[in-house]
């Protein structure tokens, strides 16, 4: 920790420059372990259906927030899926999985009832719009390690 | 003047190191799912959540944002409070509020720690300020270090006391289904030869880091009538915070400071027409994180004089089949899910009043109970708990 003694309005005053670090594991759990590895073995995208509203999430979701419903039935969903919204990162950041500019979109999936939020890649910026209809490349098995970014991205079609 | 408030429905995780199977909603889940089968009700009866976690901990921050879902939260309303180890005790204070204002009439107590996730004493010391605390920060364990070596002094009790509540607390958790540690402890060497801690704290004379939750389903007089036959009343709660002492935050070697659990139970007390606590409370759950601290917190509760906790162990006035059981769930030495820890107290009174406590209800009849918490720089949170109002 780095402390300064700063003249401020004819005080003396300290300051400690310090910063916080928390070391953190965060499991996916029982629901989100099974949708990741299921893209990693098999290179399937999969959602979970509430019986009682019949909503399909893709990422599957343990639990309906309108109906409490425990989602135990497992449905696959397709690889292809309608851009429902999306913008562009030109910034490079330590944070992105990707160089800039990282495209993000929200992807609709055909058979989901959710967005699924990931990368358009191999497409002009010019060419983005609402609407538009994408499909995920997977990375090749060996390199797949049970991430959402064994998706590399969605292209358009 | 409040309405009355009755706790109609109990549920908890069991409780363990580590939880990789499940991420932090799924693990709280299963304790909202086990409160509303207790009350055999649905989540659309419940109005609004309050929810308890000391997200730093985790590591996850604003943990809200991923538990709607599994809480049943959704369009309803909640709040989350992080009030350190009090966390759980707040929410249940939140809870009584509400409907006990008769803003609400049915509402859930989450609470939930998960610390497989993170660093807890990392964390702690983050919180610290850096003029004079941090560098000497030392997490929980370091402050109850402290505390043990001033009531060693100040008290006259001996480390076999100690390990006198150790072993009590370690039978309350061998017959307690939901406790994370049950070590099957016979003998108070086993206690005395553990290696040390923190001097002069000892490994088995403190609590483990758990992962698991606990809910309380809170309901109003007309509604809990018609949800169970047998509603458990909470009379009254009790918070005070503080800052941390001059000479020490749980240990006072001064024998100055005025305790946060001073004037917490003092207040309670009153209000409620306490004026011998042995005589007027059946038992409590109190929230000791570790055996030096139960005996201290015996005579800050006013259970006994001052200086003289470790003679009610020693007499064993404390233990299950005792005259004023405290802690026959194992208590917090045994498990301690923070944000979960304070509502699993005032969970287990009530199973207690209840006579549901299974193979650790304790011997004698409970009618009343209090349920304490401890946090932060010596924070309290009380709940007063009663079959018959």
């Amino acid at each position: 920790m780095q402390t300064t003694s700063e003249k401020i309005e004819g005080m003396d005053v300290w300051l400690y420059h310090g910063q916080i670090y928390i070391p953190n594991t965060f499991s996916a759990g029982a629901t989100g372990s099974r949708f990741l590895t299921t893209i990693r073995d098999k290179a399937k995208i999969t959602g979970t259906r509430c019986k009682e509203c019949n909503r399909v999430y893709v990422p599957a979701r343990s639990v309906c927030k309108d109906c409490f419903a425990q989602l135990k039935e497992w449905v696959e969903v397709s690889d292809k899926g309608t851009v429902l919204s999306y913008t562009i990162d030109s910034e490079p950041k330590p944070i992105h999985p990707t160089d800039a500019p990282v495209i993000y979109g929200i992807i609709q999936l055909d058979g989901a009832d959710t967005g699924f939020v990931h990368m358009i890649g191999g497409a002009d910026p010019e060419q983005l719009r609402i609407g538009m209809r994408v499909q995920a490349v997977f990375k090749p098995k060996e390199e797949r390690i049970g991430s959402v970014l064994d998706i590399k991205h969605f292209k358009p079609l | 003047m409040a309405n009355k408030v009755a706790i109609v429905g109990i549920g908890q995780t069991y409780h363990k190191s580590n939880r990789p199977d499940v991420n932090m909603p799924e693990m709280v889940g299963e304790a909202v799912r086990a409160a509303l089968e207790d009350a055999d009700m649905n989540i659309k009866d419940i109005e609004a959540t309050f929810h308890a976690n000391m997200e730093t901990f985790e590591g996850i921050y604003m943990p809200d944002h991923i538990m709607a879902a599994e809480m049943g939260g959704f369009g309803k309303p909640g709040l989350k409070v992080a009030t350190g180890g009090t966390s759980g005790g707040s929410a249940v204070c939140e809870g009584f509020y509400m409907v006990a204002s008769g803003l609400q009439d049915v509402v859930m107590v989450v609470g939930y720690e998960k610390q497989d996730c993170g660093d807890t004493t990392a964390a702690i010391t983050a919180a610290l300020v850096p003029s004079w605390s941090k560098g000497a920060a030392t997490g929980a364990i370091g402050e109850f270090a402290k505390q043990a070596l001033s009531y060693m002094e100040t008290s006259g009790a001996k480390e076999e006391h100690a390990a006198m509540v150790r072993l009590k607390a370690d039978k309350g958790a061998c017959r307690n289904p939901y406790a994370h540690l049950k070590l099957g402890l016979t003998s108070i060497d086993q206690v005395l030869e553990s290696g040390y801690l923190v001097w002069p704290l000892r490994f088995l004379d403190f609590c483990p880091q758990s992962c698991g939750a606990c809910v309380l389903i809170l309901a109003s007089e007309e509604k809990a009538k018609k949800i169970t036959k047998k509603p458990v009343w909470l009379a009254d709660v009790e918070v005070v915070h503080q800052e941390p002492f001059r000479a020490g935050t749980f240990g006072d070697p001064t024998g100055t400071e005025t305790y946060t659990q001073h004037v917490a139970c003092e207040n309670i007390y009153k209000r409620n027409g306490i004026t011998n606590v042995r005589r007027d409370i059946d038992l409590a759950e109190i929230y000791e994180p570790s055996n030096w601290e139960e005996m201290n917190l015996y005579e800050h509760f006013h259970f006994c004089e001052k200086g003289e906790g470790w003679k009610l162990i020693e007499k064993g006035v404390t233990e299950m089949d005792g005259e004023f059981p405290v802690n026959p769930s194992g208590g917090v030495i045994a498990t301690n899910p923070i944000g979960a820890t304070p509502i699993i107290r005032v969970a287990e009174a009530a199973l207690q009043i209840r006579g549901d406590a299974g193979e650790h209800q304790a011997t004698r009849d409970v009618k009343t109970a209090l349920a304490s918490a401890l946090g932060g720089p010596n924070w309290t949170t009380l709940a007063l708990l009663k079959r018959e109002m």
